[in-house]
């Protein structure tokens, strides 16, 4: 049955973590996303998990890939200044396919920054952060019962595609309750996985490694990856297109915007404005078809993001050549109120 | 005529790409030779660093992970913990463990996670061309170091066996050598030993080698055997400085 329960966005995820099968978490405090280590220190040790309090955010993500390798799902999460030093971690996991989770609760910076919710590391997240030409999935719920669901979709996504995924939300998802659904909404499965390093009983011995030295190889290496991100850029988009049909102005929102820019376009369309709204659900791959069909006809779009324009770019090469972008945005630690995009949105109406 | 010495069968018959002399590949050998010896092939899992151990799944047929720079004690920590009844190993270099990686080593050690580390201490970054590590001995000449080390600049030497006996959770910690046959053969006995402990669920096993990198050292291969005799030696002491002998878990 659907029954629901009054949950804050973190346990949630955090449950929707152990429901996926993961049974290792390792991290490092750092505000705001300590309620998941907490749930899970105790409860993973009931399903016979294992949790680490680990030395450093290096530490956490070295032992997510020493899990990863071993064909089991493990997970970290972080914010701001620790998914910085999971970097180098997150390059190695793409380039030896190494599937994992990782959850960044986005806290401001930048630099030691601020504990309040912000969206400043989508960059980092959706176009890099490591060294090297690589991908991770970046899934961006909006909601509480997307903390649960996004979660095992999370798990699900980096074992098909040996890919990182990464949940990044900000800090108001995070925290906030609202009922949720707290099992899955489908039977959760794992692949086979045959590439993991069990030993060499039965087989070949197997590698797992990044290292590509001889002529070319590191090429091939890359080209094979590209490929695969092709595949997950073909099959994986999810986004929410919201009162589009009509609109004259859409609204493109990932997070928290998405839930202010919908009370805005209540607002708006009171006053007989017609505007909808694109909400990107995976951040890599993102719905960049979408986004330029809706702009096909649809030539005002206004982005509006918890930082000074990063999903903004993306934003910017997907719609068509003629279309009016306008931006609101607010960094560090900022969050719009509905009547601010109302602004903005009769600002984009009348230019 | 009868055989008395062949290739061990874990250890390939690939040519390394070791400089001719290294003792690296003597480390290789013993390590294949009392992986071996326990039976433990099958289900013994490598996790070399990176420096110029890094190729060593070219050289011992076993299942193998590459670890970043200094981070093998971690990814060692989630595999023995996703698979307890695997015997999980890293092969570290001094840089890897006594430089970049020593929050990981010490926190391994200290949590005694029931896992072995075979430790090169070469006293430079070997593969990176020999630059000054932390365990670059005193007056030492390096690339980085053109003057000598000087304790009142770089400070002293690290001396990893002795630091991580001090840890609770370590269950093993000896230094040995490779040096001279005699040496060589007592390397394998304290590996076989390390390795005992994880398989035994003592907790955490560390063997730490003198190893020679004649190349950056700038010696012949017979050379650099003395440089550790005369020149190791007296600052690393050989020996085992911790024992765990039941599961005296604190
Ligand atoms: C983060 C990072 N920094 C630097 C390097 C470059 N690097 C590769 S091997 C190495 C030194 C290895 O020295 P050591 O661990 O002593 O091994 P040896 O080659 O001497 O056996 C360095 C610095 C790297 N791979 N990653
Ligand atoms: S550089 Fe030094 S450590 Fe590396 S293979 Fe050559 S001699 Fe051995
Ligand atoms: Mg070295």
């Amino acid at each position: 049955m659907t029954e629901k329960k009054l949950t804050k966005g973190n346990i949630a995820l955090a449950e929707g973590a152990i429901q996926a099968g993961c049974r290792f978490y390792f991290g490092y405090p750092i505000t705001p996303q300590n309620d998941i280590p907490e749930y899970l220190a105790k409860n993973l040790p009931r399903v016979g998990g294992t949790f680490i309090p680990a030395e450093s955010e290096i530490a956490s993500i070295n032992m997510v890939l020493g899990v990863g390798a071993s064909g089991e799902r493990a997970m970290t999460s972080s914010s701001g200044p620790g998914i910085s030093l999971m970097q180098e971690g997150l390059s190695y996991m793409a380039g030896s396919e190494i599937p994992g989770l990782v959850v960044n609760i986005m806290r401001c910076g930048p630099g030691l920054g601020g504990i309040s919710p912000t969206q400043g590391d989508y960059t980092q997240a959706v176009h890099g952060g490591g060294h090297g030409d690589y991908r991770n999935i970046v899934l961006a719920p909006a909601s509480v019962q997307e903390m649960f669901d996004l979660t095992i979709r999370g798990f699900e996504l980096a074992d098909k595609y040996r890919m990182v995924s990464v949940i990044l939300a900000d800090a108001m998802v995070g925290q906030f309750q609202e009922p949720c659904r707290l099992t899955p909404d489908h039977p959760v499965t794992m692949p086979e996985k045959p590439w993991a390093l069990k030993g060499r009983a039965g087989r070949k011995p197997q590698l797992l490694k990044s290292l590509y030295l001889g002529p070319g190889e590191q090429e091939a290496h890359n080209q094979d990856l590209q490929k695969k991100y092709r595949e997950v850029e073909r099959n994986e988009i999810m986004c929410e297109e919201s009162l589009l049909n009509d609109a004259d102005l859409m609204i493109v929102a990932f997070g928290t915007p998405s839930r202010i820019a919908k009370t805005a376009i209540r607002m708006a369309r009171e006053k007989g404005m017609k505007v909808g709204l694109l909400r990107p659900i995976t951040l890599y791959p993102f719905p960049s078809q979408q986004l330029h069909e809706h702009s096909e006809r649809i030539r005002k779009i206004l982005v509006v993001e918890m930082n000074t324009g990063q999903m903004l770019y993306d934003v910017k090469i997907s719609a068509h050549k003629d279309a009016d972008i306008s931006f609101y945005g607010r960094p560090g630690g900022g969050v719009p109120f509905p009547n601010e995009v109302l602004d903005e949105i009769v600002k984009a109406m009348e230019k | 005529m009868e055989k008395i010495f062949t290739r061990t069968p874990t250890l390939t018959s690939s040519e390394t790409h070791f400089c001719p002399g290294c003792t690296h590949g003597i480390a290789h050998r013993i390590l294949a030779e009392a992986i071996d010896e326990l039976g433990i092939a099958d289900r013994t899992i490598g996790i070399p660093g990176v420096g110029c151990c890094v190729f060593l799944y070219y050289y011992i047929a076993i299942d193998t992970l590459e670890a970043p720079h200094g981070r093998a004690p971690a990814c060692a920590t989630g595999m023995k913990r996703a698979q307890p009844d695997k015997i999980i190993f890293n092969y570290q270099g001094d840089g890897d463990m006594a430089a970049i990686g020593t929050s990981e080593i010490i926190h391994a050690a200290n949590r005694g996670e029931n896992i072995t580390v075979i430790f090169i201490n070469n006293s430079v970054y070997g593969m990176t061309g020999g630059q000054m590590a932390p365990t670059t001995l005193l007056g030492q000449q390096t690339t980085t170091s053109p003057y000598g080390r000087n304790f009142q600049t770089e400070g002293y030497p690290i001396k990893m066996a002795e630091m991580l006996a001090t840890l609770e959770g370590v269950a093993y910690s000896a230094r040995v050598s490779l040096h001279k046959p005699k040496n060589v053969m007592q390397a394998k006995k304290a590996i076989i030993k390390a390795f005992e402990m994880q398989i035994n669920q003592m907790g955490f096993s560390m063997v730490e080698i003198l190893s020679t990198c004649n190349t950056n050292w700038r010696v012949s291969p017979i050379e650099a055997l003395d440089v550790i005799e005369n020149e190791m030696i007296p600052y690393f002491p050989l020996g085992v400085f911790k024992e765990r002998t039941g599961k005296d878990f604190l």
